[in-house]
């Protein structure tokens, strides 16, 4: 019977939705799936776990060292656990990505990264080239370690209650430590899972104009905000809002990119939206090639009306 | 102080590549090749560091063919002070782990304090090597960097992750790799490409280190994405909310 190890993403009092999308893809690899939550005083994020629907178990590991996902730390643990699996699953989040490699290396494997689509329990779909190419891999090694593209895959149910077991981490290697973190605070919903995603580019020439353009629609369409590289590039907004091959990859249903361009760097992180509308003063901006719908005019007009016509229309 | 940057040959980042028909893989032929763009931005880091007086050499290391060679000079022409070029045969595909396990051979051979790798090559899309070395060579690793600041026998990382920034602390020798706002890379002068050419370059094979390149993936296939049909204009803000909610049902 094939085995699965899910390593959970979570911030150790809550559990990311990440988890449950990753959880989706390890679900069609059939067999048995036991969600790994490593960190410190996570408890709560482990009860989480154990309700997502299709888990067979829970394992913590709770030590200090585990308290800021440390890749050495955390690749330490997993290597071991891995002698009990066949394949280890993780979100190809800035975590999932930082600590899954190093896990790969150890066992003497090739991790397949950002899987699409499970072919079979040994095929993956993958996007190379910035999406503009897509590969089915197969690895015939007898452990696989897969990172799952989370804007591919759905939530599952929370209707499991899976037992949750401790075990014990191997003593910290102490290579590394946490010193600080910087996270951004917004009440807006989390740009990975949102189901609306307003992004601003260059075109929106200033942080001000972030704020004052843009955050109103966003705020009446309930919408997470996103940027371009060029934006975050300015300093018009922080990094974790880039939206691109090398940034976040979201595919909500409705797609507003005002003032971007439309680079294929972009177009990589946004193009599997339901619904994509650009709002470009340039006539010939790509982005109008992947858009919907798309309004050829000046942001700094259109974004008011838009704000005005929404709130028209009751948001 | 020594550092090591790992440079990959990989097709322009303007270039919209095409999918070979039959799904046989992509069409390099007569397409624009530069370096990665994350490792210009290794280069000129490790070359930041060595201005600040951080440190004595850069090596930069490249696994390809050839042409990769290019590549090297186009580092040395940043400011690295000598190559290693480990041949490859044509249209042979290094996968990740091969890669970071000939680097963990130029490692123990070199000793550097620091390796600093692009975090992620824009043709694979991989994401792995940075910390595939950092594994094999049981060292820390700081993925992602945004800021690297060298101190007393340590090394202070911030990392861009999902949600902002986080700074660790790493005890040296460490892996780094880059994130777009690092730097931004210089444009190399006429004088310095004049004088990359006569920087030293060291060519090697993978069997000199012992290192099986043989791919452990299978590529089955490899085909176009389905594209997006193209959609409509419309002519006023008032349009644009009717359609999205009327047509396209999302508001
Ligand atoms: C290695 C690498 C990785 C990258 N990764 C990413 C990534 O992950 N995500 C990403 O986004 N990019 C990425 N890029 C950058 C990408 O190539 C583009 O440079 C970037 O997306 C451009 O951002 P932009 O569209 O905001 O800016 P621009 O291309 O400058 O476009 C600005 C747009 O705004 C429009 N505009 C200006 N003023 C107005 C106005 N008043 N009203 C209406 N429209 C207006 C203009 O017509 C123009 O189309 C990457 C590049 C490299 C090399
Ligand atoms: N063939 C190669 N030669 C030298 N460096 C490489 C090679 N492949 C990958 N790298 C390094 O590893 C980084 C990440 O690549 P990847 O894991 O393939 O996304 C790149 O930015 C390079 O610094």
């Amino acid at each position: 019977m094939m085995t699965v190890l899910l390593l959970a993403e979570h911030t150790n009092d809550a559990l990311n939705p990440a988890t449950g999308k990753a959880l989706s893809a390890a679900r069609e690899l059939g067999g048995d799936i036991h969600v790994l939550v490593a960190g410190h005083n996570c408890r709560t994020a482990a009860e989480a776990a154990a309700q997502l629907s299709g888990v067979a178990k829970v394992l913590v590991a709770d030590a200090p060292q585990l308290a800021h996902g440390l890749a050495e730390e955390t690749a330490a643990l997993i290597v071991p656990l891995m002698a009990s699996y066949d394949t280890l699953v993780a979100p190809a989040t800035a975590s999932g990505k930082n600590v899954c490699p190093r896990v790969a290396a150890a066992l003497d494997v090739m991790q397949i990264s950002d899987i699409t689509n499970v072919v079979s329990a040994d095929t993956f779909e993958r996007p190379i080239y910035a999406g503009n190419a897509i590969q089915i891999v197969q690895s015939p090694e007898a452990k696989k370690v897969v990172t799952v593209r989370t804007s591919a895959f759905p939530s599952v149910a929370e209707d499991g209650s899976a037992p949750i077991e401790e075990t014990t981490p191997p003593p910290a290697a102490g290579l590394s430590s946490f010193e600080t973190a910087e996270l951004t605070t917004s009440d807006r919903p989390e740009l990975a899972s949102a189901r609306i995603v307003v992004s601003g580019g260059r075109g929106l020439q200033s942080s001000e104009n972030f704020k004052k353009f843009l955050g109103p629609v966003a705020d009446r369409l309930g919408a997470a905000l996103g940027a371009s590289r060029a934006a975050v590039d300015a300093g018009f907004v922080p990094n974790d809002m880039q939206v691109g091959q090398t940034g976040k990859v979201v595919a909500p249903e409705l797609y507003l990119a005002v003032g971007i361009s439309g680079a294929i760097q972009h177009l990589a992180g946004m193009k599997d939206s339901k619904v994509i509308v650009a709002i470009n003063k340039d006539g010939e901006a790509p982005i109008f090639q992947v858009a919907d719908y798309g309004l050829v005019a000046d942001l700094f007009q259109a974004l008011p009306e838009l704000e005005a016509e929404l709130k028209k229309a009751g948001h | 102080m020594k550092i090591l940057v790992p440079v990959k040959r990989v097709v322009d980042y303007n270039v919209k590549i095409r999918v070979k028909p039959g799904g046989t893989g992509i069409d390099l032929a007569n397409v624009k090749m530069s370096m990665n763009p994350f490792d210009e931005i290794a280069v000129e880091e490790a070359v930041r560091i060595k201005e600040k007086g951080g440190s004595s050499e850069i090596v930069a290391v490249s696994i390809g063919p050839a042409k990769a060679q290019e590549t090297i000079r186009t580092a040395l022409a940043i400011g690295a002070d000598r190559g290693i070029h480990i041949e490859t045969p044509d249209g042979a595909l290094v996968e990740p782990l091969a890669v970071a396990k000939l680097l963990k051979s130029v490692v123990d051979a070199e000793k550097p304090d620091l390796v600093i790798l692009g975090k992620q090559a824009i043709d694979d899309d991989c994401n792995q090597t940075g910390q595939m070395l950092a594994g094999l060579l049981g060292w820390p690793q700081g993925t992602f960097a945004s800021k690297v600041v060298l101190d007393e026998g340590s090394v202070h990382v911030t990392r861009e992750v999902d949600g902002g920034l986080e700074t660790l602390k790493l005890k040296m020798p460490a892996v780094v790799t880059t994130d777009l706002r690092l730097n931004e890379p210089r444009y190399p002068s006429l004088p310095n490409i004049m004088n990359a050419k006569k920087k030293p370059l060291e060519t090697k094979k993978p069997d000199d280190f012992g290192v099986d390149i043989a791919p452990r993936l299978k590529v089955q296939n490899t085909t176009e994405p389905t594209t997006r049909k193209a959609g409509v204009r419309v002519d006023s803000v008032a349009e644009l909310v009717e359609k999205l909610k009327t047509e396209a049902g999302v508001l």
